[in-house]
């Protein structure tokens, strides 16, 4: 349903060009969610702007294919983009979105927006469709006449998604939906996405650094590493049989509750994107790497079937 | 060891917020808290926002002072001393949560270090001595590259190391690490964690803790305290406590942290409802009473449980032997 060819977004700095998303690709099915996993400043986020078209000003490159049904959205003009796609099709709830609501308009009115702007609703038959998304995302209906303040952070996140929903797009990007908020409500907003995934077999990209919570939702896990997905999957087979090093040490540094196992960690830091290392971008901080594969792009192999690996451990033209 | 070094004794710290010209609110941050930490002993403090770990953390360390209660660090009562605390800002040292903006932009790696150091009257020498030091502590090498260098040249990562280097240099006996690596990426998380480990057994120090994740605190720490609403709810030994659970809250933090297994997402999680109380106006009787799912409706709402000595550990909840069996 929605396809991603090599999709590359960068940026244009005074240290020359962040590369930021690079040759980044994965299809989402109807009703599938595709987890982007990633520590900072991996690209996960560009990944989402590159698909909503919502670039900054000092954009490089902004190249691929994003194919929505067959239909390439790069090659729509803005306003078809605007009027058709962006929160028509697709939508998405921003990363501290719950805290950038207009502090002075009733939440109701900022839900509502979208209808009253996109299918020119009247304001009462608008609020009365918000009141029926807000007992959808567990939201008293009669919130829509508080303001921000009044709510809590779990409420308002609850009322951020369902301004995503508003327009029943077919797909919904997440992005980071439950890291500003405490782990009691994380698991409830958690069980919420689960229940609107499940009832409306809506396709969901969901965007996290934290690669159990990951495990929540997903049926598809992409790892991100420095602007490239390094591993792409099955939820089982990533996370039970992950293949690049670096999601077995991701994996690895995460603590775990009901084991004792000791967590791992990986030395180092992520690449600056300016200038990333020639080939494996994981190369310098890799526990397997040798001088052979040393400034070569590692090809992205498939392992086994659906699952993906860019790195040379598993290619076998050496 | 078991020397202890910090004692807090029924610590109350409010804050009032003036709402009107006559009208003051009262917000119970912490109400009625006690601890002891031990030299060479790590307590982690677990809670969510509003919870009144921050505060509790701010108090021991009397960057705020309790309206309550007695703070003991090494046998002097320092509850109600304001002059002559330059020995004890010493000994007691903070690490704060943000390693972006913690650090002065403007001050190199050296002048960030040294500034104690300079506060505290050491000569140049061992300034320089105790800086390079404090520095392979941390395990930034080689020491002196770093000096010279800025913050905004560092990761995440070596700016913690620097943040953690400010406070060792001074060769406090006493730190409170407040979420010390909530801002650090996850593959980096342990690498701090242990660093932090390995200082504080070489120098035999005691921390506090200050977390919102369960899980880190597991592999951190000695003993837990889980704060709630002003309160602690559980405290003990953190191995016992996240094997076995008692307070209801606990066991809803414990079940809210998912392990990366494929299996969650078809299964909805257990969930406490409802959202932490507010610390102007908590619940009465036991705090959380309103979200949890034991509640007899009678004397949860009207008496507060007192915490007590309950199966290896303290727990404040009326009806925690009826969790035994599990």
């Amino acid at each position: 349903m929605l396809k991603l060819e090599d999709v590359r977004l960068f940026y244009r700095t005074r240290r020359g060009s962040v590369r930021a998303v690079d040759k980044v690709s994965f299809e989402l099915e109807r009703g599938e969610t595709l987890g982007l996993v990633g520590e900072s400043g991996c690209g996960k986020s560009s990944t989402a702007l590159a698909i909503m078209r919502i670039l900054p000003r000092n954009v490089d490159v902004y190249e691929g294919k994003v194919l929505l049904e067959g239909v390439n959205l790069l090659d729509l003009s803005e306003d078809e983009f605007r009027e058709n796609i962006r929160w028509k099709r697709i939508s998405m709830v921003f990363q501290g979105a719950m805290n950038s609501l207009n502090p002075v308009l009733k939440v109701g009115f900022q839900v509502a927006e979208p209808l009253m702007v996109h299918k020119k609703m009247d304001k009462k038959e608008a609020i009365s469709k918000v009141k029926e998304m807000f007992k959808l995302v567990g939201l008293p209906p009669d919130f829509t006449e508080r303001y921000p303040h009044e709510l809590s952070g779990g409420m308002k996140q609850r009322a951020v998604i369902a301004m995503a929903l508003i327009m029943n797009p077919e797909i919904i990007i997440l992005d980071e939906p439950t890291s500003a908020l405490d782990v009691s409500i994380q698991a409830q907003i958690m069980n919420l996405l689960k229940k609107l995934k499940k009832e409306f077999n809506i396709s969901m990209i969901f965007i996290t650094h934290d690669i159990a919570l990951s495990s929540d939702i997903c049926d598809k896990i992409g790892v991100m590493y420095a602007g490239q997905i390094v591993e792409l999957g099955t939820s089982e087979k990533v996370l039970l049989t992950p293949k690049h090093p670096y999601t077995q040490k991701l994996i690895a540094s995460v603590p775990l509750l009901r084991s004792d196992k000791i967590p791992d960690f990986i030395p180092g830091t992520p690449p600056d994107l300016v200038n990333p290392p020639k080939g494996c971008r994981f190369y310098p901080r890799c526990p397997y790497a040798k001088k052979e594969f040393e400034g070569r792009e590692p090809p992205f192999v498939e392992v086994e079937e659906n699952h993906f690996v860019r790195c040379w451990l598993y290619s076998d033209e050496k | 060891m078991n020397e202890e070094l910090m004692v807090l004794e029924d610590i109350r710290t409010y804050f009032y917020v003036s709402k009107s010209l006559f009208k003051t609110l009262t917000v119970k941050a912490v109400d009625g808290v006690s601890l002891k930490i031990s030299k060479g002993e790590i307590v982690a403090i677990v809670g969510e926002s509003g919870s009144g770990k921050t505060t509790l953390g701010r108090t021991a360390l009397k960057l705020v002072n309790p309206v309550s209660g007695k703070i003991i660090f090494e046998g002097v009562d320092i509850t109600n001393l304001t002059k002559n605390l330059k020995w004890f800002r010493k000994k007691a040292q903070m690490i704060f949560q943000d390693p972006f903006t913690s650090l002065n932009p403007y001050m190199t790696v050296k002048q960030i270090i040294e500034e104690p150091l300079v506060i505290h009257g050491f000569g140049e020498k061992e300034r320089k001595e105790r800086i390079i030091k404090a520095l392979k502590d941390v395990r930034l090498y080689p020491p002196e590259e770093f000096l010279p260098k800025y913050p905004h040249m560092l990761s995440g990562g070596q700016r913690q190391r620097v943040g953690i280097a400010r406070s060792l240099v001074l060769e406090p006996s006493f730190i409170v690490a407040d979420e010390p690596v909530s801002m650090i990426d996850a593959s980096s998380r342990a690498e701090i964690l242990f660093l932090m480990r390995d200082i504080q057994k070489k120098y035999n120090m005691g921390i506090m803790y200050i977390t919102h994740d369960i899980a880190t605190a597991k592999y951190f720490s000695d003993n837990i305290a889980i704060m709630y609403a002003g309160k602690i709810v559980e405290y003990g030994p953190s191995y016992t406590i996240l094997k076995s659970p008692f307070h209801p809250y606990t066991v809803a933090l414990i079940e809210a942290v998912p392990d990366p297994d494929p299996q969650n997402r078809f299964r909805f999680r257990k969930v406490i409802p409802g959202e932490p109380p507010n610390p102007i106006n908590p619940p009465s009787g036991c705090r959380f009473h309103p979200r949890c799912p034991y509640s007899d409706g009678k004397r949860c709402v009207k008496e507060e449980p007192q915490l007590r000595d309950f199966n290896n550990r303290k727990v404040a909840c009326h009806y925690a032997e009826n969790f035994l069996k599990k």
